[in-house]
């Protein structure tokens, strides 16, 4: 391990720290106003499905194109998460489906 | 709280087949403590990127921290500044919707409840990282195994945990939103990283959800 890779490290940890803390501090000094309120009410599902997507994604000198093979295990995933409601259930059959998934085609 | 432990193991396996060494996951887990972000900063690492393009990219991915950190900080205005500076620095994805399907749910969090979902998540991912390092001696191709799956399933689940507290009647308006919000990441990401797509589509989709909120 290098020097050099320490010092990326430490310029990532404050580049990731930085936008966990600052809203900690701003917020103290003002109440949230109901429609800003009602507005951070919808990012979770907002990122959460952008994340999805960019993963279903991928971008290749040929320009944007599907994952066909995420596609194809993001759909039983999604049922299984939504029968099961599990954390852990889910990601290990969705780690298990892509493994048979890369394994069979 | 275990989706951890399969990511982490995941990240270490990746960390290593990334050409790096077990005490470099170990510090880059320490240090960075960033789901997708470490999985980024491998793949640009194996790539041979330049460290500043490692760390500009960092910061855009999570960017989105600012609004998972602005959808908990209100909660927490009752307690200190150097607790709410200590709660802020470990708000991960995965700690932000466990503690806001409480929020939705109507369930009071205290300082000590958040502090403790974020130590006890900080602690289980470095060790689950640091094992799966150890582990990755012995799959040196991790993408064969799904390991690099792991990550999206988990966003899945969260996505669904996390529509499960909404309303039923509202359950319409969040599938509209969702739509739009996959539109946008489709026309986005074909003229900007997708990093910065998820974070520009987001903040567009966010609005558009106040602006079509029929509820008063």
């Amino acid at each position: 391990m290098t020097s050099e890779y320490l010092l990326l490290l430490l310029a990532c940890m404050v580049v990731t720290i930085i936008p966990r803390v600052l809203p900690f501090i701003l917020v103290r000094n003002f109440t949230v106003p109901e429609p800003v309120e009602k507005w951070l009410s919808y990012l979770p599902v907002c990122i959460f499905t952008g994340l999805i997507v960019e993963n279903l994604l991928s971008s290749s000198s040929g320009g944007l194109h599907v994952d066909w093979t995420v596609l194809a295990a993001s759909i039983p995933t999604l049922l299984i998460a939504l029968f099961t409601k599990s954390l852990l259930t889910t990601v290990l059959a969705g780690v298990f489906l892509m493994a048979a998934i890369r394994f069979f085609f | 709280m275990l989706g951890y432990i399969s990511i982490g193991l995941a990240m270490g396996v990746v960390g290593v087949s990334s050409g790096l060494s077990i005490a470099a996951v170990f510090f880059m887990s320490l240090l960075v403590y960033a789901g997708s972000a470490q999985f980024i900063i491998c793949a640009m690492i194996a790539a041979g990127s330049p460290t500043s393009a490692i760390v500009l990219t960092t910061f855009i991915v999570n960017l989105r921290h600012l609004l998972l950190s602005s959808a908990l900080a209100p909660k927490f205005t009752q307690y200190s500044l150097l607790k709410n500076i200590g709660i802020g620095s470990l708000v991960t994805d995965e700690s932000f919707g466990v503690a806001i399907t409480k929020i939705a749910k109507n369930i009071p969090i205290t300082d000590r409840w958040m502090n403790g979902l974020n130590i006890t998540a900080y602690t289980v991912w470095i060790i689950s990282c640091t094992v799966g390092a150890y582990a990755g001696k012995w799959f040196p191709d991790p993408e064969i195994f799904g390991l690099d799956y792991a990550l999206t399933a988990m966003f899945i689940a969260l996505l669904i945990l996390q529509l499960q507290t909404v309303q039923a009647s509202k359950l319409r308006h969040y599938l509209f939103l969702i739509i739009v919000m996959v539109v946008l990441m489709v026309l986005l990401s074909a003229v900007m990283s997708s990093s910065l797509a998820v974070i520009v589509a987001t903040i567009i989709t966010a609005t558009v959800g106040v602006v079509t909120n029929n509820d008063k």
